[in-house]
């Protein structure tokens, strides 16, 4: 029996359905999708369902949720940054979600596929594109000239595009890299396990090792999902904050 | 050599861009606690940038990773 690390990244579709020449199956990551915006869309609901003045333990959970987002969006973009917290809430929510309901065994991690999350960078940057120019018009490329002397800009100018254009890369990579790196590796040790069980008598006494290898990094591996999601979010703040107020500091 | 021979050292080559990861979030964490123990008061205000700077670090290091993995299973 070959162990394949990988195999786990497998898009499989779970109800196939062809039209014509596509392909539009519900695959198995359209539904761990459904389910990842159903629990979401469900523990939030149900959290402010009978409100309280003094909060029960689901809707706190939720009200933090609201204030840890609210404060992150305040500090890294103003106050008039708060007219996107629909659009961040959502994003870190999903992101959470995905992360988290990827390292329940057996499951599939939403954000480990490139296009996904090369979908919500491309959404991120293109949230920023049309506020920067809906708020400043064509002075939004001011963003590109630093106060810098003429003959350095020239080389300035090209530099800040490039870093720029390389954002939404950055941003999807970055989630991308840190689901597959986690799950490849919870993976490997996993097959560690069953090998050296299966070697039989002293080894698979030692067998043991790796399974607590594999609980260590199951809770590294909860850290960085919220960790990433975080990320994600906070590096959308910025990058609204720059398209927001060209320069400026606060 | 053969394709896979070649595959499996340029995969390895890859990986040691994660030396530059390891070295780096050694770097944000060490200043942190180095700045947390001459100014505890001012240790929790920067937790925020700790992590930020953690998850920034280590993103550079999986790029490495990435290419990696492209070298192993997509040519």
């Amino acid at each position: 029996m070959k162990m394949n690390p990988m195999e786990q990244f497998e898009v499989k579709p779970v109800v196939p359905i062809h039209i014509g020449h596509y392909d539009l199956s519900f695959t198995n990551q359209s539904l761990w999708m459904c389910i990842v915006v159903g629990l979401a869309s469900l523990v939030l609901t149900l959290a402010v369902l009978n409100p309280r003045l003094v909060p029960g333990r689901l809707q706190s959970v939720a009200e933090l949720g609201y204030d840890f987002v609210a404060n992150m969006i305040r500090s890294a973009a103003g106050e008039d940054g708060l007219v996107f917290f629909p659009f961040i809430f959502t994003l870190f929510i999903f992101v959470l979600f995905a992360n988290v309901l990827g390292l329940l065994p057996g499951s599939f991690t939403v954000t480990s596929q490139i296009a996904v999350t090369f979908a919500l960078a491309c959404l991120v940057i293109l949230t920023v594109l049309v506020t920067g120019f809906a708020v400043h018009g064509i002075g939004f490329l001011k963003l590109f000239v630093p106060k810098a002397p003429f003959v350095l800009l020239l080389l300035l100018v090209p530099i800040e595009i490039i870093s720029f254009l390389t954002r939404p890369i950055s941003l999807s990579v970055r989630l991308f890299a840190n689901m597959l790196a986690g799950h490849t590796m919870l993976k490997v040790f996993a097959g560690f396990v069953i090998a050296l069980g299966g070697a039989g008598g002293a080894l698979a006494a030692l067998s043991v090792a790796p399974m607590f290898l594999i609980v260590a990094i199951t809770a590294l591996e909860m850290l960085v999902a919220f960790l990433q999601a975080y990320v994600f979010a906070i590096l959308t703040c910025i990058y609204l904050n720059e398209a927001l107020h060209l320069h400026e500091h606060h | 050599m053969d394709v896979a021979a070649a595959k499996l050292i340029g995969a390895g080559l890859a990986s040691i861009a994660l030396v530059g990861a390891g070295i780096g979030i050694g770097n944000v964490f060490g200043s942190y606690l180095t700045g947390a123990l001459r100014n505890p008061g001012a240790a929790a205000s920067q937790q925020t940038n700790m992590f930020l700077g953690f998850a920034l670090c280590e993103a550079t290091g999986l790029f490495g990773l990435v290419v990696a993995l492209i070298i192993l299973f997509a040519f």
